[in-house]
């Protein structure tokens, strides 16, 4: 653009900037987090639910030590108040606050490595893409597109008619492998930006150079913003592999709430009417994954001073 | 110290990079111990590319860079940074050149563990100490807090303390003042004809000719790119030849005359801004850059330390040289 | 007629407290005067320019009126101050080139625009041209997008889409800082001939750069620290200022000629007071080397000549 010299001002701060103090972008201090964190209402209530869901999932099974899959009680009996019955049982007599408990457990074990796998992997190349551009972001775009556009059900689909057995741990890393592409487009958006500001230069300067300067100048500036990517995928990854447990492709075997209404379903539990087979975990599969995004945005509300209604 | 030797910079622009921008061209000129040289120019005249170059922070597409006869391009790995010791920069935006989320003397952390990390605590503290005296700033009032805590002013002086950590030779200052308020500016200036004194060579980028004439030595006037105008600085303010600097500087607004009392003294001073020129009619300002030819203008001696670019080569009816 | 300001008071609301941006201010503005309102960062000049066409949601009129041509202007209402806006008072806002939306032709953006205020776009529209041509653009720039002007051109552009309407007052806030030298000249002497075709009657215009308003304003109005400081014809600023805040401010500012070799500039040590919690007095005591014990009691803005106020003790002789 002719004509002009100086670049715009910064969003946040304040017209007419009336102190030294408001000059500059607005610092962010922990103390001011903390604070905004115990007024944010989504953030709290998300909280919330997900502390209470972890609860079940850590003591659920320390409570209630049955077996999930042992067909021990009497098969399809309505929740009721008798203690190691609070959800019923399923069609084999399976307790289903059991399997819900445990299910909790490998749901969120399944979130945590397939969101963190999902996360290193979106950092590693969102950042190196970002930093370095030219040829390495080209090579590695290409990279992104491709994964993203890999049919995920149809290898999966391929993968288990090879392998007879499939644990959970195979699910997560499966997930985590093919669910980075959206995380390393966004980091790799917000490196570019970094990479242009007079900071990034200073420590090429003094003398810094690459992989020094992603991890102590880049990196840091974008903690907020990594730290919600992070939610996403772990909220995402649950989804996914709820969505595959439900179709059956899930772990072999263990228990998890996509197996559960893939079973409620597989066994008829909607026209039979065991409604305490499926609603559970679906309402489980739902908060968890709602509240992980309502946190996100309370998360970004928090952090981004101009999303603030004050 | 440093050397210019017919410096260009060229970018690849349109789809598949078809086109040729060129940001500079052909641009030479020395700075010297002891000296101020002011780069001047408005938008697009490629002045921070130049100053960019300088640093190593862009590459140079043709011509050389020198430092005390070391080609700056051909340095690479370790010896960058035996580079930066001698050389360094400071930019426009005070704000945007730490990183918000550190304290401001993280900066001067950074240089300790690059290239002082054998230097014991107390010695470095008392290294920093004075370099910040040096600046005129109280290490008391800017230590220990955050770059929104401090002015733009103490955060551009805390930057040239940064630079005088190490045996620098070469400043490169890149519109560091347009961003203060007045009544700091004048103290930034100060500081850095103080630093020119103690025999730093500054290469002073600016658009704003009162700050270059008032503390520069040498004056480089650029336009697209090239030169058009350079030598001492009384010399090239005094007696403006090429029609674009008397453009500048009858257009820069002053404190105790008005534009058309300006505009008439220099058209009293003899030679016609009309454009007779055969550089300024071939480029006018709405020509779009790339136009025409890649290699900068010849310059031609006006008088003693005092250079007019022109393109016209000997021949035309060019009223100027 | 013209712009009367009396005691206007306006704060920023923040978390830690009241931001006392402006506080105070009095004077007026006489028909075809422009006014430039100069200052450093922090001071209130552009909460005041601002205040008086529209408070943003931090802001809040705390206190004092506002006049214009014997209208009082409801400033703290922002329904009411809808009648106002465009057709009385207008301004050219910071970075108003960037202000454009770039989706849209400009014809077509400055037709909603008006039709959105109730004028008839057919009936405006010959006027517009005839004022396209006077500021140097071609017509067919109606047809262009902002993308494709230069940043004096786009600049040119929205000062007369602000002024279409022939308002009363016009703020210009900063309209030359992002320009190159050779644009900015053009934009201010565009911007004067505006007042002497009668666009517009009276003008404000903020900016920290002192020399441009020597040579487009005809009064300034010195703010420091969200109070006025000194109030004079330019030139009587310029060559004779009363305020110590104006004298060390206009003596700090380097000029064509003026070389460090032959005379050393200074400038003023220290910073601005926190506006948070302004000290009591005068704000510039810390800072001023004339202080003297009268100055722990604040000033008022006294008129020491005809049309030369200043709010200092001892520039109205009270240090006695």
């Amino acid at each position: 653009m002719t004509g002009v010299i100086k670049a715009e001002p910064k969003p946040d701060s304040l017209p007419g900037a009336p102190t030294v103090e408001a000059t500059a972008p607005a610092g962010r201090t922990r103390g001011e987090f903390l604070y905004f964190a115990l007024r944010s209402k989504k953030f709290l209530i998300a909280l919330g639910i997900l502390l209470v869901l972890i609860g079940i999932a850590i003591f659920g099974p320390m409570i209630d030590p049955t077996d999930p899959l042992a067909q021990n009680g009497m098969p399809m009996q309505p929740p009721t108040a008798d203690p190691g019955n609070w959800f019923g049982t399923t069609y084999f007599g399976e307790d289903v606050f059991a399997q819900f408990a445990n299910g909790l457990r490998a749901t969120f074990f399944v979130g945590l490595l397939g969101g963190g796998l999902a996360a290193l992997i979106g950092m590693a190349v969102g950042f190196t893409a970002g930093y370095r551009g030219g040829w390495t972001d080209e090579i590695l775009n290409m990279l992104t597109n491709v994964v993203l556009v890999i049919p995920t059900l149809a290898v999966l689909i391929v993968i288990s008619s090879y392998l007879k057995a499939r644990g959970v741990f195979f699910e997560a890393v499966f997930v985590g492998a093919t669910s980075w592409p959206w995380a390393a487009r966004a980091i790799r958006a917000q490196t570019f930006s970094l990479r242009s500001r007079d900071f990034i230069d200073l420590a090429k300067l003094s003398g810094r150079r690459g992989w020094k300067i992603i991890v102590q100048e880049i990196a840091p500036n974008m903690s907020s913003y990594l730290f919600m990517t992070f939610i996403l995928l772990f909220g995402g990854a649950i989804l996914i592999a709820a969505s595959l447990d439900f179709i059956g492709l899930g772990p072999t075997g263990g228990m998890s709430l996509g197996l559960m209404m893939f079973n409620a379903v597989t066994w008829a539990a909607l026209t039979l009417g065991i409604w305490w087979w499926f609603i559970p975990p679906g309402i489980g599969i739902m908060a968890t994954v709602a509240a992980l995004y309502v946190m996100d945005v309370g998360l970004d509300e928090i952090f981004n001073p101009k999303l603030r209604d004050i | 110290m440093l050397s210019l030797n017919r410096v260009s910079k060229f970018y690849k622009v349109g789809t598949f990079g078809g086109k040729e921008l060129a940001a500079v061209r052909d641009v030479s000129f020395d700075v010297n111990t002891g000296e101020v040289v002011s780069l001047i120019g408005e938008s697009g005249s490629g002045k921070t590319t130049i100053g960019k170059m300088v640093l190593k922070l862009i590459e140079i597409s043709r011509g050389s860079i020198t430092c005390d006869g070391t080609d700056v391009a051909g340095i690479r790995g370790g010896a960058v940074k035996s580079y930066y010791r001698h050389v360094q920069g400071v930019f426009q935006d005070p704000f945007s050149s730490y990183n918000p989320i550190f304290k401001a003397d993280r900066v001067f952390g950074m240089i300790r563990s690059e290239y002082f990390a054998d230097m014991a605590r107390s010695e470095w503290n008392g290294k920093v100490e004075a370099a910040l005296r040096a600046v005129t700033l109280d290490p008391g009032q800017v230590l220990n807090k955050y770059p929104h805590q401090l002015s733009g002013g103490q955060l551009q002086r805390l930057l040239v303390a940064r630079a005088l950590l190490l045996d620098l030779k070469i400043l490169v200052a890149d519109e560091i003042i347009s961003m203060l308020d007045a009544s700091t500016r004048i103290d930034v200036l100060n500081l850095l004809a103080e630093l020119k004194g103690r025999g730093m060579g500054i290469l002073f980028i600016t658009h704003d000719l009162s700050l270059g004439n008032y503390i520069s030595e040498k004056t480089v006037i650029l336009r697209r790119g090239a030169v058009v105008e350079m030598g001492a600085t009384d010399k090239v303010f005094g007696n403006p030849t090429h029609p674009y600097t008397k453009v500048l500087i009858s257009s820069v607004p002053q404190l105790h005359k008005k534009w058309a009392e300006v505009e008439a003294e220099i058209r009293a001073r003899g030679g016609d801004d009309s454009g007779t020129c055969l550089f300024h009619r071939a480029y006018p300002p709405t020509a779009r850059a790339g136009d025409g030819a890649d290699d900068g203008p010849t310059l031609f001696k006006v008088e003693e330390d005092h250079f007019v670019g022109c393109f016209d080569l000997g021949e035309g009816t060019c009223r100027i040289a | 007629m013209g712009l009367q300001v009396t005691d206007l008071r306006v704060y920023y609301r923040t978390l830690a407290g009241d931001v006392k941006a402006l506080d105070g201010a009095t004077f007026s503005i006489a028909d075809k005067e422009i006014m430039g309102l100069a200052g450093e960062s922090g001071c209130g000049k552009s909460t005041l320019g601002n205040s008086l066409i529209r408070l943003d949601g931090r802001m809040k009129h705390v206190g004092g009126t506002v006049t214009l041509d014997g209208v009082p202007l409801p400033i703290g209402d922002q329904n009411e101050m809808n009648h106002f806006r465009f057709a009385e008072v207008s301004i050219i806002p910071q970075y108003a080139m960037s202000a454009m939306n770039p989706t849209r032709k400009i014809g077509k953006m400055t037709a909603e625009l008006l039709e959105s205020r109730g004028e008839r776009y057919g009936e405006i529209k010959s006027e517009l041209l005839r004022r396209i041509d006077l500021v140097g653009l071609q017509r067919d720039v109606l047809n262009r997008y902002p993308i494709e002007l230069s940043g004096g051109m786009k600049q040119r552009m929205v000062m007369v889409i602000s002024t279409l309407l022939d308002p009363s007052l016009l703020i210009a806030d900063e309209i030359t800082s992002a320009l190159d030298v050779s644009t900015q000249r053009a934009v201010a002497e565009t911007l004067v001939s505006f007042r002497d075709h009668g666009f517009v009657k009276s003008m404000i215009v903020i900016t920290h750069d002192v020399s441009i308003l020597y040579q487009t304003a005809d009064t300034i109005l010195v703010m420091y620290a969200g109070k006025l400081a000194e109030k004079a014809p330019t030139a009587t600023i310029i060559e004779d200022p009363r305020h110590p805040y104006t004298k060390m401010l206009i003596s700090s500012l380097p000029e064509v000629g003026i070389r460090y070799a032959k005379k050393k500039l200074t400038g003023i040590p220290g910073s601005p007071p926190s506006l948070l919690n302004p000290p009591t007095g005068c704000r510039f005591r810390a800072r001023c080397p004339l202080a003297f014990d009268k100055c722990a009691e604040e000033p008022s803005f006294e008129k020491i000549a005809h049309d030369h106020w200043v709010a200092c003790w001892k520039a109205t002789g009270s240090d006695a």
